[in-house]
């Protein structure tokens, strides 16, 4: 069975205000932004019959605002727009380099990184840069607007914790206090693009006058049913200077936090063995 | 109503607004250049520009078109006068089956559009999102290449 498009009711919000109002009026309509999740189902056939709230009219959800105190990134910022936009590849470079990674060239066109968070995959890509970054994501529905930290967004592999009619509107990325020291992305999957990551991790450090840690942001992906931070390994090192075996110490903690499954794409020990050579390399090399 | 601008030319469809883009190219426009490999967004077969940027036209409702400016292999040249960059691929043997070669065409215009030149490593990197079972890539790679510099050649 394929997709049958004259089975389908589409809805065409040109504002955030119109959106919110009919995805009340229709609370099982499903949301499309750029339709690259939602598009492959459709053409497998298993979305017949539905209405659709096509959010790419919504104007006002494509603005990337660069403010003082963060960038507030709208819900359709495309990846191609996060990847090449100045201002976040100059404050939140993890995030560029990680949605330079999602797909191909056609697919960072259309996806975005609202779909990416809504979809709530555990390989999504973006993932570990907005968890390392802190990412507030901001919610609208037609009873008001609500924000949430990533963390709480992610309710399981391909849930989330959003309450029926509500929608993603923005991404809020919190300005660091300084520039990190270091940072990594690292992405490992079959090939360099269009492939779905086996772990994708991303991190930043920052170092005290005299050599210390005074904080280690570190997250991965495909390695539990959401993205993790890898609180235990982060905690160890705190205060710390880093040597060869306290690295070491912070790789072996990484299970405390992550609990990768064998599926098609790879193995647990595979996935535990690579993402722990990706932290020891990061913080001792 | 849906209106597109599909190469340069308005057109309007009148059909179920989820129906994909290839399909309204292909169905009711006529325009069979475009093809469809996997309908999941993998092979980029499909790919055209909508508003400069490629994309894959198996992943497009049309009502999200509406408004755009589409462009598809047949904007490139015609069987008698070639564009430049088909003129390269029939140079270097980068098209061998040929099922490949409108998204490849279509992925390198938007690389050469958006100021890409003719480094291979980016060139790879620019039809990453386009399979081919046949050539090897090599020979597609310097396709565009040679079409770059035939360009640069008549520049001059
Ligand atoms: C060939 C291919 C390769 C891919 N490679 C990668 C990859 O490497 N890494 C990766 O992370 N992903 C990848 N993806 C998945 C996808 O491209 C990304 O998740 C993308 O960011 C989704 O965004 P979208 O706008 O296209 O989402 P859509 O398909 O429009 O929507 C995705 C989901 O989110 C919901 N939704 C969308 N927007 C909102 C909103 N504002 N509020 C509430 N709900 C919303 C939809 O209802 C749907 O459930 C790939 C997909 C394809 C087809
Ligand atoms: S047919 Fe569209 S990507 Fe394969
Ligand atoms: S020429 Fe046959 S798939 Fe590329």
């Amino acid at each position: 069975m394929r997709g049958d498009s004259a089975s389908m009711k589409v809805l065409r919000p040109a504002t955030a205000d119109e959106a919110v109002r009919m995805y009340a009026r229709a609370p099982k309509a499903l949301p499309v932004a750029g339709g690259t999740d939602v598009m492959v189902l459709w053409n497998a056939g298993l979305l017949n019959g539905r209405v659709v709230l096509d959010l790419w009219g919504v104007e006002e959800w494509r603005k990337i605002r660069v403010r003082k105190d963060g960038i507030l990134i709208g819900a359709l910022a495309t990846h191609a727009r996060l990847r090449e936009h100045p201002a976040i590849r100059e404050k939140f470079p993890l995030l560029s380099e990680a949605c330079a990674t999602v797909g191909a060239e056609q697919i960072q066109n259309r996806g975005t990184i609202g779909g990416n968070v809504a979809n709530a995959s555990p390989a999504g890509d973006t993932f570990p840069a907005l968890a390392v970054y802190e990412a507030v994501v901001h919610v609208a529905s037609a009873k008001g607007r609500r924000t949430l930290p990533l963390s709480q967004v992610f309710a399981g592999v391909k849930k989330t914790a959003l309450a029926p009619g509500e929608l993603i509107e923005a991404i809020f990325l919190p300005m660091l206090p300084r520039r990190p020291d270091r940072r990594v992305f690292r992405k490992v999957g079959q090939r360099a693009a269009q492939t779905i990551s086996k772990t994708v991790g991303a991190a930043v450090l920052f170092l005290n006058k005299d050599g210390t840690v005074e904080e280690l942001r570190v997250a991965f992906g495909s390695v539990a049913p959401t993205v993790r931070r890898l609180r235990a390994a982060e905690d160890a090192l705190k205060g710390r200077l880093l040597t060869a075996a306290s690295a070491e110490e912070a790789c072996g903690l990484i299970e405390r936090d992550i609990s990768p499954i064998d599926d098609m794409r790879s193995t647990r020990e595979y996935r535990l063995r690579v993402t722990r050579n990706i932290l020891r390399a990061f913080l001792w090399s | 109503m849906i209106k597109l601008k599909v190469n340069g030319r308005t057109r309007t469809f009148k059909g179920a607004p989820f129906t994909r883009l290839i399909d309204v190219l292909r169905e009711e426009l006529g325009l069979t250049g475009t093809k469809e490999g996997c309908g999941e967004g993998e092979c980029g077969a499909c790919t055209v520009l909508v508003d400069g940027a490629a994309v894959c036209s198996c992943l497009i409702p049309v009502c999200q078109a509406d408004g755009a400016s589409v462009e598809t292999v047949e904007s490139l040249g015609t069987p008698e006068k070639l564009g430049a960059l088909q003129e390269g691929f029939l140079k270097e043997g980068g098209a061998q089956c040929g099922i490949c070669t409108p998204g490849m065409l279509m992925s390198a215009t938007g690389w050469l559009r958006r100021g890409g030149g003719a480094d291979a490593a980016s060139l790879r990197c620019a039809i990453a999102g386009n399979l081919c079972r046949c050539t090897g890539y090599q020979h597609i790679i310097d396709s565009v290449v040679s079409s770059v510099k035939g360009r640069k050649r008549a520049r001059r």
